[in-house]
């Protein structure tokens, strides 16, 4: 179970740049839950994903992953327990080593890395049976430079690495938007496959209603570095992409008007 | 001849420089100026302890130990504490040129009587030279001593070369090098990408220690000054190496560097035989890595252009 409890982040403080992405955020996420993250641009939708995944410290708050407080663990050691696909299909492969050598380091994701052979014997076997799975015609490539793939292929990929050893967690920063409407079917497809077979928990940040509406079984909007909404069960799976763009309308008109305004004629009238 | 032997011998010590500034620049992207000093570093322990009456395997070795540091120092600079790359190679470097200097005692230390691995390779090639020194090599004489340094060099590039090749296929080898392709993604596989970078740059620094020290041994004495432009030096090589193999493939691009060094140590003595101003070596080495550096993207546009006029015509 993920809790996020009290987290705030404010990032350039201080200075005219400073951006309050975070903004005392409460979530907690049930074992198995696969919880889609939606929210207009800067509703720090993302910017949630990269605090959990440890890329930079929160100002306040906590986070814990099962029974471990990982608030000041670094980015690195969450890797462990955690498992990223980023939105960028050339972030989370290495584009000069092969395609085994990149699964094959994945398969090592927080455990030491000695000066055993990255592929011993049987180890391409595995791999190869890892790949064929995806169902994308890929295990005939094992020798290839990943770097000449299509980002669908890398993205596809990343996807592979970052569940071959099983994550506690699944991190999923809006990877399908880089890619063409195909790919980026094939790939969320994929992704409910893996997530639904091996019963991971995890969180998918979209811009698409239509995944959003379509994929797991709870939906959480952001605005301004807050939750605005939260749906699960009858009500996550009752939701139409109409619904959510009509969310995003209200959002956006209360925008126009001051939050002090605001608050005083929703404290007179409401 | 002696020429081409000679040219061939350096060649092969400063391959083990080439391989550490590929390390550093093509597997890290990290341009490391710290080498500069580690060339000096590695030259002035190894000939400071050959003359203290240390055997030369242990010089050698404690040489290239002191590379390590150096080298880990720059990295340690430049991943706990920030600095820029570059930043951080020079102020090791300038640090360096003091501690050499100390170490040396003198800015050029001879290494005098003191037996390197020099001697012994010189004992060998005694056994199989005539008494001028000389042996017969394609039906012409040749120095015997030039040929074994130039044997010996080439065999231990060679075995440092297949040793590296197999690091850099082991789990944490191949992780350095996903470092450099990819730090982010290293990370989110859950391996510290600032350990990994100190690591190879302390791998980097090693093997250019160890051609400073193999090099003094060779040329009998450690220089203050023999450091400066060693860093372009290393570079010439492995872009020479990369146009040789033409191939991206790991072990290619080793041993690529190796046959760069060679060639473009090579290269000189044939230029310097025909009547390049010693004084303008290192003014021509830096032309040639830039041209080297910026013509394949000129070629390319080039290239397309004309390409582009064709078509319209």
């Amino acid at each position: 179970m993920l809790e996020i409890q009290g987290v705030s982040k404010t990032f350039h403080a201080g200075t005219v740049n400073e951006v309050r992405s975070l903004r005392d955020v409460n979530l907690s996420i049930d074992d198995g839950s696969f919880v889609v993250v939606i929210g207009t641009n800067g509703s720090g939708k993302s910017t949630l994903l990269n605090a959990v995944a440890g890329t930079f410290f929160v100002d306040t708050g906590v986070i814990r992953l099962g029974e471990t407080d990982l608030t000041s663990w670094p980015e690195h050691r969450r890797a462990a327990l955690i498992g990223r696909v980023f939105q960028n299909p050339f972030s989370g492969t290495a584009p000069n080593l092969t395609v085994a050598e990149n699964l094959a380091l994945a398969e090592r994701r927080g455990l030491r890395r000695g000066i055993g052979r990255l592929l011993p014997g049987g180890a391409r076997e595995r791999i190869q049976a890892g790949i064929k799975e995806l169902g994308m015609g890929l295990e005939g490539r094992l020798d290839n430079a990943i770097g000449s793939l299509s980002g669908g292929q890398r993205q596809a990929l990343t996807l592979l690495m970052a569940t071959t050893l099983r994550p506690q967690l699944l991190l999923l920063d809006e990877h399908t938007a880089a890619l063409d409407p195909r790919s980026a079917d094939q790939i969320v497809r994929i992704t409910d496959r893996i997530i639904a077979r091996d019963g991971l928990t995890a969180m998918m940040v979209t811009h698409s209603m239509q995944q959003a509406v379509t994929y797991g079984d709870r939906l959480v909007m952001m605005h301004r570095g807050q939750v605005v909404l939260d749906l699960r069960g009858a009500e996550k799976r009752r939701l139409r992409p109409e619904d959510l763009l009509q969310r995003f309308e209200e959002l956006r008109r209360s925008d126009l008007v001051d939050p002090a305004v605001a608050d005083m004629l929703r404290r007179r009238y409401v | 001849m002696s020429l081409l032997l000679g040219a061939l011998g350096i060649g092969s010590v400063l391959a083990l420089l080439a391989l550490g500034i590929f390390v550093s620049f093509r597997i890290f992207a990290f341009p490391d100026m710290t080498a500069e000093g580690s060339v000096t570093l590695g030259a002035a322990v190894a000939v400071a302890m050959l003359v203290g009456g240390h055997d030369p395997v242990t010089a050698t070795v404690a040489a290239t130990v002191a590379g390590a540091l150096a080298g880990a120092l720059t990295g340690v600079l430049h991943t706990r504490f920030r600095l820029n790359g570059l930043l951080a190679g020079i102020l090791v470097m300038t640090a360096l040129y003091s501690i050499n200097l100390h170490i040396m005692g003198r800015s050029n230390l001879p290494l005098g009587d003191a037996p390197g691995f020099a001697r012994w390779i010189g004992n060998i090639s005694a056994r199989f030279a005539d008494a001028d020194g000389s042996v017969e090599l394609f039906g012409r004489a040749a120095s015997a001593l030039d040929l074994f340094m130039f044997v010996f060099a080439a065999l231990f590039a060679g075995l440092v070369c297949g040793l590296l090749h197999l690091f850099f296929h082991t789990e944490i080898g191949a992780a350095m090098r996903a470092t450099g392709d990819n730090p982010q993604m290293i990370r989110a596989l859950g391996s510290n990408d600032g350990f990994l970078i100190t690591a190879g740059l302390a791998l980097s620094n090693a093997l250019v220690a160890l051609a400073g020290a193999l090099l003094a041994q060779y040329q009998g004495f450690a220089d203050l000054q023999m450091g400066i432009g060693m860093l372009v030096w290393g570079l010439a090589s492995v872009i020479i190496g990369e146009s040789l193999t033409g191939s991206n493939k790991f072990g290619y691009l080793l041993i690529g560097a190796i046959l760069g060094s060679v060639l473009f140590r090579l290269l000189v003595a044939v230029a310097l035989r025909w009547g390049l101003d010693p004084a303008d070596l290192k003014l021509v080495t830096a032309l040639f890595v830039l041209i080297a550096l910026v013509a394949p993207g000129y070629v390319g546009k080039l290239r397309a252009r004309l390409a582009g006029g064709a078509a319209h015509a």
